[in-house]
């Protein structure tokens, strides 16, 4: 080869060198890669479909979607305009312009920014007409959820804006989507929210957009949100939370033929449209922010407290499934039961031959320590007989999570034969050291919701269906496991002669809600006082009605409420009527629930608290 | 006489491959110049509002040139050729007085709305002037007047251009280069410009030391090991050579550090910009880097097997500035895929190599020569283009030949192109 040879050599060393780096840009991966669908040059418009209503089981609306009107801005396509009469539509003053206006510039002169978020459909009618004047200006509907009931706002939950966690854990979701935070918003999120369509738009350098992306090929249409029937009654639910006003507490209304949840009430609560709108941040904070009354902690849900008397119920059936009592078995009660030479669980007065109906109906707690006692004393070791009563109680629901779609739910706790091992290593505990959790204080701790349940289980003399909240989702089914019978592990047979002391309760003069009793109705119930180191004792109160075929189960839990008959009795009971009457008959005692404050003894435990902290420092 | 009939018919002999790879390279260039140009509702492929529908109108104008390019004696190039550089000199100096200004660089003639760039036909011009100065048997590298007639050949029209200013199209004459070292020139002239190249880019990419360049360092500490390993083993090399030595020692070190002046004064900030990313000093996106950094990102989506003709998205997205011209081969990079800028590539390379291969086959020097000249032209073209696109060489803005749009680059190839097959179907006439 000549000197030509250089020019020859050249050319293919320059091809291959090009066709190698050709070969790393476009094979190989590196950083200029970047999704074809993920491009800059390609948008994503998104069509939200309209988020599924919720009904109550009456078919009444308890959540639905109005319109909100946004003003958007294109800064740069702004041009000069009547600034007073614009603020005067926008009801803002001209500082206040002023600052949006730059901060939607800083963001961005090009692209459209929200100038004014949720306008008033007053204001957008006036703004409407005018809107023609002020060029750069637009309005943009969006839908935002409405509370016609005003009520059941723990329950429903509200939706939000996806915060980044949301956004890095769930593909789905894009900055500014809403999604439901809390409650049954957030249990049926998928269903509800439905799925939204995308539509990929090419655009060119300057972000204007040129036409469809390869005639939509990867575009999907939106799938419209499911609208959900919940078990709740809306009037229960209503009526039940006017009960509660000025008290802290919660009540849960299961149906026990089902595991329908009729009502989930907490107090004190909010108007759920608070949580929506303009003013939704500003009263998110004063929600969040209140620590004294906590209006977005469910205490149906969230409130684990020791049960108190009504778990006597469990200890009588676990006793008779035992055998280790019978009806007419007979304790002493000398004005309480003699745990040690020095230490007495109390009873009120009452006769001192205890039988079983009688010690239900009085609620004598030594006739429940004495039976306690013979069950974890039943076998050759306490962890034994322990462990046989963890299991019995556990079959109630209780102790555990129920795992259904009530959102926020608490496990309690149902103590065992371990868990007293790491309470005492030297492993030397007995009966009579865990004797408190036969009348359901010691270490027992339970949430209304699982009394609720519990109390459902007895109603139906051995089984229960998971609580839930779901009824009917529209073009779906429900969860197989609501369908699905929970048997616990007392035989059907015992639950009679409890049952009748419950019944007593409310019948026998000498039982301890026979001034709660209604006309009508056989309710079987049990008072509770649950004992509270920081002020007066809660009064608890479970119930189920009618006796045979009960259509409701109901636990009602008001903080600091003195004992079970004085607040939660009454509470339980009219609304057990309200429930299968539709009404209530004794209205003196109903304005006297609407109208009782517990607020003084609230206000009483902040200044004990607030004076400790003080102290402390 | 049939010898003469024959002679009468212009397309006897042409080379057929050639012609086919020029009529494919013009197509490829054309599909590419749509699809980057095309909008939503043009179909009119000879629509005369859009760019496709005029470069399809400078492509069927190439037909009327090419026969008269053929129809002329191959012998007219030859002894005419001082005439055509003198005329592509007096195109190039009218630009100074009646040039157009467009993109600040006065290098267009005005025809009403028609505009045309001389430069592009300077090429061919000076192409055959450097053949007919080569190609004369008394002409010989050996005397240095020689090297300095050679160089005013190629250098002056590079000068009026740089002075437009296009200092883009100006580097171009460098690849005469190529042709005076075929042609005899000493190997030292390359050596000396790829040294200096190197010397260059090192200097600015290892920086500074207490405001001296890191370079001198180096160079310091080659020549002490150099002397070293001279005083061990060739003791009478150095002694001979020692003078030689210390010159090219300074000469080394005073052009480090009038690359440095240079660089940072004589350059303007663009210029500097430009070297800045190819060193990877600066990862700009958005301002002096954004052309390169959308080429590239264009390219590297287009995957192994490209996303289809009109289906870029980032080409119909007019993601690349200058796509249609400069920027061109990105389109084909997105659209083709790694599979289709391979063929184009291949397809360069084996259009070059057919030149440079029936050059070496010609009888006449003038023609040799002349085929020689355009091999080179077209291969600086096809380096600095492509090179630019796919971020191996600085921003240096000169047409990708048949690809890029425009009517002038166009004609400009064309003529440079068919002169050379004009020359070639003779050869079997050469007395």
């Amino acid at each position: 080869m000549n000197k030509g040879g250089l020019l020859y050599i050249s050319i293919l060393l320059i091809g291959i060198i090009f066709i190698g780096k050709l070969f790393y840009l476009q094979v190989l991966d590196n950083k200029y890669k970047i999704s074809h669908l993920n491009n800059a040059s390609i948008k994503r418009v998104y069509d939200y479909p309209e988020r599924g209503y919720i009904y109550d089981r009456n078919g009444k609306l308890l959540v639905a979607n109005q319109q909100s009107y946004d003003v958007m801005i294109v800064p740069r396509e702004v041009k000069p305009l009547d600034t007073l009469e614009f603020c005067e539509l926008l009801k803002i003053d001209k500082q206040n312009f002023i600052k949006r206006y730059n901060r939607a510039k800083n963001h961005s002169p090009r692209l459209p920014y929200v100038f004014l978020n949720h306008v008033s459909k007053n204001d957008y009618a006036y703004l409407q007409e005018k809107l023609h004047k002020f060029k750069g200006f637009y309005i943009q509907k969006r839908s935002i959820r409405q509370y016609p009931m005003k009520s059941g706002a723990n329950v429903l939950g509200y939706i939000s804006e996806v915060n980044l966690n949301q956004i890095k854990e769930n593909g789905y979701y894009q900055q500014g989507e809403l999604i439901g935070v809390k409650g049954v918003e957030r249990t049926y999120e998928k269903i509800l929210r439905g799925i939204k369509g995308i539509k990929h738009i090419q655009k060119d350098r300057f972000n204007k957009e040129i036409g469809i992306y390869k005639d939509g090929v990867y575009d999907t249409l939106a799938i419209p949100g499911k609208d959900l029937t919940l078990t709740l009654d809306a009037a229960l639910q209503q009526y039940g939370e006017h009960l509660m006003i000025n008290k802290r507490g919660g009540i849960v209304a299961i149906e026990p033929s089902s595991g329908e949840i009729l009502s989930l009430i907490t107090a004190p609560s909010y108007d759920p449209n608070m949580m929506v709108g303009r003013k939704r941040s500003r009263n998110s904070t004063i929600l969040f922010g209140d620590t004294i009354n906590r209006p977005m902690y469910d205490r149906g849900l969230q409130a684990e407290y020791p049960p108190g008397s009504p778990f006597k119920i469990l200890t009588g059936l676990i006793g008779l499934q035992e055998g280790v009592i019978n009806q007419q078995t007979t304790f002493t009660c000398s004005h309480g039961y003699r745990i040690s030479a020095k230490r007495k669980m109390g009873c009120h007065p009452h006769a001192s031959q205890v039988q079983l109906n009688f010690g239900m109906y009085t609620s004598c707690n030594a006739y429940f320590a004495n039976t306690y006692k013979r069950i974890i004393e039943k076998y050759d070791t306490p962890h034994i007989g322990m462990d046989s009563w963890n299991k019995h109680v556990e079959s109630f629901g209780l102790g555990n999570f129920f795992g259904n779609d009530v959102y926020g739910g608490r496990k309690g706790l149902i103590p065992d034969a371990d868990f007293y091992d790491k309470w005492y290593p030297a492993k030397n505990w007995r009966a009579l050291t865990t004797i408190s959790n036969a009348i359901g204080q010691g270490e027992v701790l339970t949430t209304p919701i699982q009394l609720a349940n519990m109390t459902a289980a007895v109603a139906n003399r051995g089984f229960y269906y998971t609580p839930h909240l779901v009824k009917v989702i529209k073009d779906d089914t429900i969860d197989t496991k609501f369908i699905t019978k929970n048997v616990t592990t007392i035989d059907p047979q015992h639950f009679d002669p409890i049952i009748d002391g419950l019944f007593d309760v409310f019948e026998n003069p000498k039982g301890t809600a026979y001034s709660s009793r209604v006309e009508g109705i056989e309710i079987c119930g049990k008072t509770g006082t649950a004992q509270n180191p920081h002020g007066q004792d809660h009064s608890i109160f479970i119930a189920f009605a009618p006796k045979d075929n009960p259509k409701i189960a109901i636990a009602v839990f008001v903080e600091n409420g003195y004992w079970g008959s004085r607040w939660a009795g009454p509470i339980a009971t009219l609304m057990i009527e309200k429930y299968i009457n539709g009404e209530t008959s004794r209205k003196y005692l109903e304005e006297k629930m609407f109208n009782g404050s517990l607020q003084d003894e609230y206000d009483k435990q902040l200044i004990k608290t607030n004076a400790a902290s003080e102290g402390e420092e | 006489m049939p010898q003469v009939r024959e002679k009468n018919n212009i397309f006897k002999g042409i080379d057929t491959w050639l012609i086919i790879m020029y009529m494919a390279l013009v197509f490829l260039g054309w599909i590419n110049i749509y699809a980057a140009t095309t909008s939503e509702i043009h179909f009119e492929i000879l629509d005369f509002s859009s760019r496709y529908g005029k470069q399809s109108i400078w492509i069927i104008l190439t037909i009327p040139i090419i026969i008269v390019v053929l129809f002329i004696e191959a012998r007219f190039y030859e002894r005419f050729s001082p005439l055509f550089y003198i005329f592509g000199l007096l195109l190039l100096i009218g630009l100074f007085v009646f040039g157009k200004n467009i993109n600040g660089a006065k290098s267009w003639y005005a025809i009403g709305s028609f505009t045309i760039q001389p430069t592009e036909f300077a090429k061919a011009f000076t192409a055959l002037a450097v053949s007919k100065l080569l190609s004369d048997s008394a002409f010989t590298f050996r005397p240095f007047k020689n090297h300095i007639k050679a160089f005013f050949l190629i250098l002056f029209p590079a000068f009026l251009i740089t002075l437009q200013p296009d200092p883009g199209s100006g580097l171009i004459y460098l690849a005469f280069l190529f042709v005076f070292y075929r042609e005899g020139l000493s190997i030292y002239y390359f050596l000396i410009g790829i040294s200096a190249i190197v010397l260059f880019l090192l200097t600015l990419k290892l920086g500074y030391f207490s405001g001296v360049p890191i370079m001198i360092f180096g160079s310091i500490m080659i020549f002490l090991l150099l002397i070293t390993y001279l005083l061990i083993y060739r003791l009478n090399l150095l002694k001979r050579n020692w003078m030689q030595l210390s010159f090219l020692f300074f000469i080394v070190c005073g052009y480090i550090f009038s690359v440095s002046y240079i660089f940072n004064n004589v350059f303007e900030q663009r210029h500097r910009d430009r070297f800045n990313i190819i060193l990877g000093e600066t990862s700009d996106t958005q301002n002096i880097g954004y052309n390169t950094d959308q080429a590239i990102k264009t390219i590297a989506s287009g995957g192994f097997f490209g996303k289809g003709f009109l289906d870029g998205d980032r080409t119909q997205g007019k993601f690349v500035p200058e796509q249609d011209t400069d920027y061109i081969f990105s389109t084909v990079g997105e659209e083709w895929g790694f599979l289709g800028s391979t063929i184009v590539i291949l397809l360069f390379i084996t259009f070059m190599l057919r030149i440079i291969h029936m050059a070496e086959r010609q009888k006449s020097v003038f023609s040799r020569i002349y085929g020689y000249s355009i091999a080179s032209i077209f291969f600086f073209h096809f380096m600095v283009n492509i090179g630019m696109v796919i971020g191996i060489l600085p921003t240096i803005g000169i047409p990708l030949p048949f690809f890029s749009y425009g009517g002038s680059s166009l004609w400009g190839f064309t003529l440079l192109l068919f002169i050379f097959i004009r020359l070639d179907a003779n050869r079997s006439y050469e007395w």
